[in-house]
């Protein structure tokens, strides 16, 4: 079976399944914040989108000053870029809830989610004011990679960017796992998940449980940040915008508060992505993508591993 | 006071967090690729604000005699002044073009013409309490409806109008038949993608759309068969009241022309809030669970005023598109559907008056500023003044989003909280 440019159809869906899983992968890390904030205070973080885009600056802008400052050696450097970025980008994450939802606890239905779209149009235009609108390239830090399969005409890659930010996620999502898992904090966090008014009730403090909730959404995004920069090498302001969609389409996916379904979600839009890019008009991949989401809504609302929802009055 | 300067000092410290790498340092496009740039000013500058700013808010929220004002503040009722601004602000928007100024009428124009999307969305924001965040995509119908319909067929503006309405409504229950069963904020991402797949559709249908190039020398509209036109020909509005032929006439009559739109929008709207309909829009508004248990059919219910908003924009895009006589994917972006939300937040979530005041202060009154400041600036002699106004537009949308969070949190309900229930228990 060959397709149109006379390419081997398994080797070349192989290559597709890498890259689909290497940007499945970034998805799921963005999707796992909006589905934590979700199952805890039931609102959409518009914003979160924009978290990601503001931790891909800061990672670029750490790179560039380890650089200068002649931290060269590419394990350390990317080590600190992750601390880095992911420390600022949780402090932009808790300073978006502190200033923008938690005065709001309690309001009207809409307030949070359309405050979450004014802090989204203010993040956006804040980094673009202060960094430029142009676009940022960067050199590809660790080129190169593995060739898994070549039979002649096509050579099925994995690059060690590839490898690199496949398992960055898998070690965060480790740590992720832990926190939720076996810490007092992820208890917590449990707990109000099931019952917000519940959880105050036994003792638990829910502003600070909600604020470390942004606080850890938002560094994960940020790890997603750093990875979308080194597996694209060029961003923008506006790169918050379409992740932000398609990361939010990834937890719905997967079942809006359901941990694991954020990543399996992100992983299924990455590989639906790359699969529709790969054989189908590229351009539009994003409607693709869009699509998704409005057929998982009809057709399943509570996703792949979601609880059915039941509304009490 | 020492816990208001302890509570200062820690703010700004979390502002040196959020400030020092994304204004401090600047990635700069060089030549040979990016370089960083220091820039301790104004990040020292942003800190200092925020420490200053908070300081200053505690010492308003602890000074003496608080809670006697908190309670007099939650007795206040609101007094009908509000009785004679709606008919001031017809009347000068009536008489605006009697100026005789093109750049006033112009900007006139412009304002209307988010006055008439901001009601539109009124609709279905502020009266059945729909998010909806893809408003922009019935606009593009209503503007590409026009278009290609004067384009392929040589239809009139006229006949296109409500056309590019019904047009418009039809994406409207099509989009809505399937996803208003969704919860509220759902809904508002669904809206927002459909939004996005509008715009990736018209850039890359290149065949029926001309993709990102837009559509070029759409029709002006006409009074009654008369052309508006600079050449000689008998039926032209210049020949017919044998009258020198000036543009400034067409744009006069594209003015009235979206201000009777506009009020036409007004005038449904305030009729349909009493009707039955317009009743069920509101109750929904309040609670969907109370509104099914009485009977009352949300879904139809939803999609009437889904389908309702979705016309009129689909209306101000026919407009749009006639005015510009160009139009292109460009235009109907999120930031625009953005726009028109922030409008109908700040006029208050419901409030006919209030959208129009946040339309005429957020659209004329940048736009007024920004000239007011290059003219001052040049007048002065001074490149920052005018380096300010040249600016403005990209602190336009800052302005807009710090605006949208300003409002949800000190006062949710708009500037104008006028808007009661047309409709009340005694």
């Amino acid at each position: 079976m060959m397709n149109a440019s006379g390419v081997p159809a398994l080797a070349y869906a192989l290559q597709q399944l890498i890259n689909g899983v290497t940007l499945g992968m970034i998805y799921g890390l963005i999707a796992v914040g909006y589905t934590m904030v979700y199952g805890i205070i039931g609102m959409i973080n518009f914003a979160h989108g924009d978290i990601f885009m503001v931790g891909s600056f800061l990672s670029l802008i750490a790179l560039l000053g380890l650089a200068s400052l002649g931290i060269t050696a590419i394990p350390l450097a990317l080590a600190l870029t992750l601390i880095f970025a992911a420390a600022l980008a949780a402090l932009y994450g808790w300073t978006v809830e502190r200033v923008a939802y938690r005065p709001l606890r309690g309001s009207f239905r809409l307030a949070p989610l359309i405050s979450a779209i004014g802090m989204s149009i203010v993040l956006q235009n804040f980094v673009q004011v202060g960094q430029g609108a142009r676009v940022k390239p960067m050199n590809a830090l660790l080129p190169g990679g593995i060739e898994l399969m070549n039979d002649g005409n096509f050579a099925v890659q994995l690059s060690w960017m590839q490898i690199a930010i496949v398992a960055t996620t898998l070690a965060v999502l480790a740590v992720f796992t832990w926190l939720v898992t076996k810490t007092p904090l992820g208890r917590s966090m449990r707990a109000c998940e099931q019952d917000l008014k519940m959880a105050g009730l036994m003792g638990i403090d829910t502003d600070r449980t909600i604020s470390l909730t942004f606080v850890i959404g938002a560094a994960l995004a940020a790890v997603a940040g750093l990875l979308f920069l080194l597996y694209y090498g060029v961003i923008d302001f506006f790169i918050g915008f379409l992740a932000g969609v398609k990361a939010f389409t990834a937890a719905v996916l997967g079942g809006i508060g359901s941990l694991p379904g954020a990543v399996l979600g992100g992983l299924l839009i990455g590989l639906i992505e790359v699969g529709w890019s790969a054989f189908l008009p590229v351009e539009y991949k994003d409607v693709a993508a869009f699509s998704v989401l409005i057929l998982v809504l009809i057709f399943r609302p509570n996703g792949i591993m979601g609880r059915a929802e039941v509304e009490k009055v | 006071m020492i816990a208001a300067l302890r509570d200062a000092f820690l703010s700004a410290l979390i502002a040196l967090g959020l400030f020092a790498p994304m204004v401090g340092l600047v990635l700069d496009n060089g030549d040979q690729g990016l370089v960083l740039r220091t820039r301790p000013v104004a990040a020292a500058v942003m800190v200092g604000l925020v420490f200053v700013g908070r300081l200053v808010m505690r010492l308003w929220a602890d000074r003496p005699g608080r809670e006697a004002r908190a309670i007099r503040a939650s007795k206040f009722v609101p007094k009908a002044t509000n009785r004679y601004v709606a008919p001031i602000l017809l009347a000068a928007a009536v008489l605006l073009p009697l100026t005789g100024s093109r750049y006033y009428v112009d900007l006139g124009t412009l304002v209307l013409t988010y006055v008439m999307l901001g009601w539109g969305l009124n609709i279905v924001v502020g009266l059945a309490g729909l998010l909806d965040l893809g408003y922009v995509a019935f606009y593009a119908v209503g503007a590409y409806s026009y278009a290609l319909l004067a384009e392929h067929f040589g239809l009139g503006f006229w006949i296109c109008l409500p056309l590019a309405g019904i047009m418009a409504a039809f994406w409207g229950v099509l989009l809505g038949f399937p996803v208003l069963r969704l919860r509220g904020d759902y809904l508002a991402i669904v809206t927002l993608a459909f939004g996005e797949i509008i715009r990736v559709l018209l850039i890359n249908w290149v065949s029926l759309t001309h993709g990102p190039n837009g559509i070029t020398d759409i029709p002006r509209p006409t009074l009654f068969g008369l052309r508006f036109s600079m050449d000689d020909g008998d039926d032209t509005v210049a020949a017919f009241f044998g009258i020198e032929a000036q543009t400034i006439h067409r744009v006069i009559f594209l003015y009235y022309l979206i201000l009777g739109l506009a009020l036409l929008t007004n005038w449904v709207t305030l009729r349909l809030r009493r009707l039955p309909l317009g009743r069920a829009w509101e109750a929904l508004r309040e609670d969907e669970i109370a509104c099914r248990s009485l009977g009352i059919n949300v879904t139809n219910t939803k999609l009437t005023a889904f389908a309702t908003g979705a016309m009129f924009a689909g209306f101000a895009g026919a407009f749009f598109a006639t005015r510009q006589a160009f139009i292109s994917p460009e235009s109907f972006t999120f930031i625009e559907s953005a726009t028109v939300l922030a409008i109908v937040v700040l006029g208050g979530l419901g409030s006919q008056l209030g959208v129009a005041l946040a339309a005429l202060v957020m659209v004329g009154g940048l736009e007024l500023l920004r000239d007011l400041l290059s003219t001052i600036g040049e007048q002065m002699g001074s490149a920052w003044f005018s380096g300010l106004a040249g600016d403005l537009p990209t602190y336009r949308m800052l302005i807009f989003g710090l605006a949208l969070v300003a409002m949800m949190v000190l006062r949710p309900r708009g500037l104008v909280s006028v808007r009661t229930a047309t409709a009340e228990m005694r």
